[in-house]
């Protein structure tokens, strides 16, 4: 009897090993998961670690993340979600359907941080992108800029993150004097578009002198394509951090392999993999250092950055100030 | 006429219905699922430039459309057919593609201002109100003009052949026999180009200028994804339904019927005087050509790089858009003649009219996002993208269908329906040997359309699709996505080359069955 029962104890979970593989659902952006992008080798990485099938959930961008999470509450299909970011993660707490990963990880982003909820993954700084082929000397401040005639494009903070940063950045540098700011910097704006890639797309083809980006962006044409006209302005003002978050949810049927995985993304194997994917600092530099071509990149003597809450506090007002300065 | 509940009003009623649970319901669905609903000041704005920019693009295409087809229409030159093929190719651009492709003619380091500045002109710029119209103009002119081509291929022979033995100078032709062939047409394609304008949100903001240019459709995707404020993303969508019931009511007031009676069905020749109006007709040609050629070309150009190296993964997704936008075509095409059917006969319910357009007015983000909740319960959103795709997308596209089959199909009944009833000509037999060879034009080019438009189409996908069902549209945003803007360029040229083709063989099946 008793071998009877051992029999079909094995059985079940031969049976389990072979159909029954665990899946783990991350929840991430659009430009995470193709093969150019760092999400099929870290899929690869960690399935090797977990005996797990890992699965990506595509949303547009970080706010559709968010926004697919608001609709789909406590039944979330994700036990992970991936690509939140700092301006974004104060909203995400409030929907109480994250728990905290209970993981201490190192990292050496710029500034302390250290979150219950969510863990670093990759970070890195705003920054004004120009081709110094065609610019010889970039102005060295958002004043300077102002009263230059340059030509920049910019990205709508209603629609992308990237927007958001900038709205933020000029909040974080100019405080109350934002609003005043953004009216010096309007016949600066060529154009706001709806998306990053867009704006990137018509500072490429030369409609605009500079496009708001990151400051490793340059190392994107450094490396992928041996280009090595493009660098990014650095700012007297300092830069706004955009670090990118993820955070495992209260309603995963998987909370142990959820935690493996936020473990695994902090380690060396991700990290190495997300420089010359994402094209953004890893949280954590691996002994193996940064890829060669990222110490060309501009290194922002200071570093600018709302705590989630204020970043929540002032979303609705600091994009009011932009809208209310640009649309006359 | 019969008067009993045959399958034609089941399905039109069936279809309507549906539609209107679709379009209506998704944001209701939204409503039922609100916090409170206020709009922001900003948001009327927003309602404003939308009808402005609409209002004036539609303008601007609607009149210069006129010239131009009557031009197309009684002229015959080497490449006319070409020229005709290649009025659908604008249409079917995606609109990120036709921007790159407007920003490179009419960009600071376009072509246009570079002609300038060597004549010692200052240069123009493109970004603001006439940037997004002339692009709005690029985009929907050709559908107007194809829409009035058809309206000019189906005035009946006899009538000019009357106006030529009567002796009619051209200026009492165009009074007497394109001018009621034009009050029937035109107020349908303005209302369809306006409701085209109406929603895009991508050509305002990108070549707007900045958040002057916000459209009801941006603040949607702001109300939906920043704010999560979904009661105002349902009043908003409201808003935007609303104008298109206001546009669709005002257009039907406005429309005459053409009046002209029905003809032997032989092919119309349109006359076409010599002297000035020949060399008139030849510059609007050529200028409407190089309008539009302009900017092909450069996605053309900016394309053929990228085409070479592109991931397999292009490859797969091409090929997948290419299915499902045969099955939203063939979806739309039953549905879009079963409507414009009934509503000719005058069977069905009454607000057929409206049903059929409303969807070009409904917010692709306020539809995938209501269908998202709806579907939620009852399976994954991934393993719903594909149908849920496919079905969308030929909803959008039945306006189209149902706008150019209509005045032909109520010109067939008013033309055709008694001697119908004398024959005893009725269902298949009266749809395969009247309805279809007459209405294989507008029906081709509507399928055409159709399919041009689902492959195109990234606004429901987008929420729903997973790993393994990406479409074209959205792997080329995910290469532009990652800095491969020459992938991406060349991925959207695939994806115009794949519509384009799709289009021109529904074009030509169309016109093929028609001669």
């Amino acid at each position: 009897m008793k071998s009877f029962h051992l029999a079909l104890a094995f059985l079940s979970l031969a049976q389990a090993a072979d159909a029954q593989v665990p899946v783990l659902n991350v929840l991430t952006y659009d430009s995470f998961v193709p093969e150019w992008g760092p999400g099929p080798a870290i899929e690869k990485g960690f399935e090797t670690t977990c005996a797990c099938d890992l699965q990506w959930i595509t949303a547009g961008d970080g706010a559709a993340i968010l926004a697919r999470l608001k609709l789909e509450g406590a039944d979330a299909t994700a036990d992970v979600v991936l690509g939140l970011d700092t301006s974004l993660t104060e909203n995400a707490r409030a929907t109480g359907l994250f728990t905290p990963h209970g993981l201490t990880l190192a990292n050496d982003l710029p500034v302390p941080f250290s979150d219950p909820d969510f863990i670093p993954f990759d970070w890195g700084w705003f920054a004004f992108v120009y081709d110094k082929t065609k610019l010889a000397s970039p102005p060295n401040s958002f004043r300077d800029l102002a009263d230059s005639d340059l030509k920049v494009v910019i990205e709508d903070p209603r629609s992308s993150t990237p927007g958001l940063g900038l709205v933020m950045w000029i909040k974080a540098a100019y405080g109350d004097g934002a609003a005043a700011l953004w009216g010096e910097l309007a016949d600066n704006i060529v154009t706001v578009t709806p998306s990053w890639d867009q704006a990137y797309g018509m500072f490429l083809s030369g409609e605009a002198d500079m496009v708001l980006s990151y400051t490793t962006s340059p190392a994107y044409h450094l490396i992928a394509e041996q280009d090595a006209t493009k660098a990014a302005a650095a700012f007297d003002e300092g830069h706004y951090l955009q670090i990118e978050v993820a955070g495992m949810l209260k309603s995963s049927a998987h909370p142990d392999l959820a935690r493996a995985f936020l473990a695994y993304l902090g380690g060396d194997a991700a990290q190495e993999v997300l420089p010359t994917t994402n094209w953004m600092y890893p949280a954590k530099t691996s002994a193996g250092g940064l890829p060669v071509g990222f110490e060309t990149l501009i290194t922002p003597a200071k570093s600018l950055l709302f705590s989630g809450t204020e970043a929540e506090a002032m979303r609705q007002t600091a994009v009011e100030e932009w809208q209310n300065a640009l649309a006359r | 006429m019969a008067k009993r509940a045959g399958p034609l009003t089941l399905g039109a009623v069936a279809l309507s219905g549906g539609i209107a649970v679709l379009v209506l319901g998704t944001a209701l669905v939204l409503a039922a699922q609100a916090q409170g609903f206020s709009l922001r000041p900003a948001d009327w704005d927003a309602l404003i430039f939308t009808l402005k920019q609409a209002g004036l693009s539609a303008l601007c295409a609607t009149v210069l459309a006129v010239p131009t087809a009557r031009a197309l229409a009684r002229r015959r030159f080497v490449g006319r057919g070409a020229m005709v093929a290649l009025m659908g190719a604008p249409f079917l651009l995606p609109v990120v593609v036709a921007v790159v492709g407007m920003l490179a003619v009419y960009g600071r380091n376009g072509v246009f201002n570079q002609a300038l500045q060597a004549l010692g002109l200052p240069p123009v710029p493109i970004f603001g109100l006439q940037g997004v119209v002339m692009t709005n103009v690029f985009f929907d002119l050709p559908l107007a003009t194809r829409i009035l081509l058809n309206g000019w291929a189906a005035i009946p022979a006899e009538r000019f052949r009357l106006a030529e033995t009567l002796g009619l100078p051209p200026q009492s032709q165009f009074r007497h026999i394109e001018a009621p062939m034009l009050r029937s047409r035109l107020p349908g394609t303005f209302s369809t180009v306006f409701l085209l304008c109406l929603t895009s949100f991508v050509v305002s903001l990108s070549l707007g200028g900045g958040p002057a240019a916000t459209t009801l459709e941006l603040a949607i995707y702001q109300a939906l994804r920043f704010d999560f404020d979904l009661g105002r993303a349902a009043l908003l969508a409201g808003m935007q339904l609303a104008t298109c019931a206001i546009a669709v009511a005002m257009a039907g007031r406005m429309t005459m019927a053409a009046g002209l009676g029905s003809g032997l069905d032989r092919m119309s020749e349109v006359p076409a005087p010599g002297g000035w109006r020949r060399g008139v007709d030849g510059l609007v040609l050529a200028g409407v050509a190089v309008f539009l050629c302009l900017p092909l070309g450069a996605v053309v150009q900016a394309g053929l790089g990228g085409l070479a190296d592109l991931p397999a993964a292009v490859w797969q997704a091409a090929g997948r858009s290419l299915v499902m936008a045969i099955l939203s075509a063939a979806i739309a095409l039953m549905a879009g003649l079963c409507l414009a059917l009934a509503a000719s006969r005058g069977i069905g319910p009454r607000w057929i009219g409206l049903v059929a357009m409303l969807p070009m007015a409904a917010s692709g983000l306020v539809l995938g996002t209501g269908l998202f909740v709806v579907l939620r319960p009852i399976t994954t959103p991934e393993a719903a993208a594909l149908p849920v795709t496919v079905l969308v997308n030929a909803v959008m596209a039945l306006p189209f269908i149902y706008r150019l089959v209509l005045p032909q199909a109520e010109e067939l009944e008013q033309g055709y329906a008694r001697l119908c009833a004398t024959l005893g000509l009725t269902g298949w037999a009266r749809l395969r040997f009247v309805t279809l060879p007459r209405l294989a034009r507008p029906l081709g080019l509507g399928c055409g359309i159709a399919a041009a438009l689902a492959m195109g189409d990234l606004g429901v996908v987008a929420l729903f699709a997973g790993q393994d069902s990406a479409t074209l549209p959205l792997m080329v945003q995910r290469l532009a996505g990652a800095y491969r803007m020459d992938q991406a360029a060349g991925a959207g040229l695939l994806l115009v080359t794949l519509s384009f083709v799709l289009f021109y063989l529904c074009d030509l099946g169309g016109r093929r069955a028609a001669a």
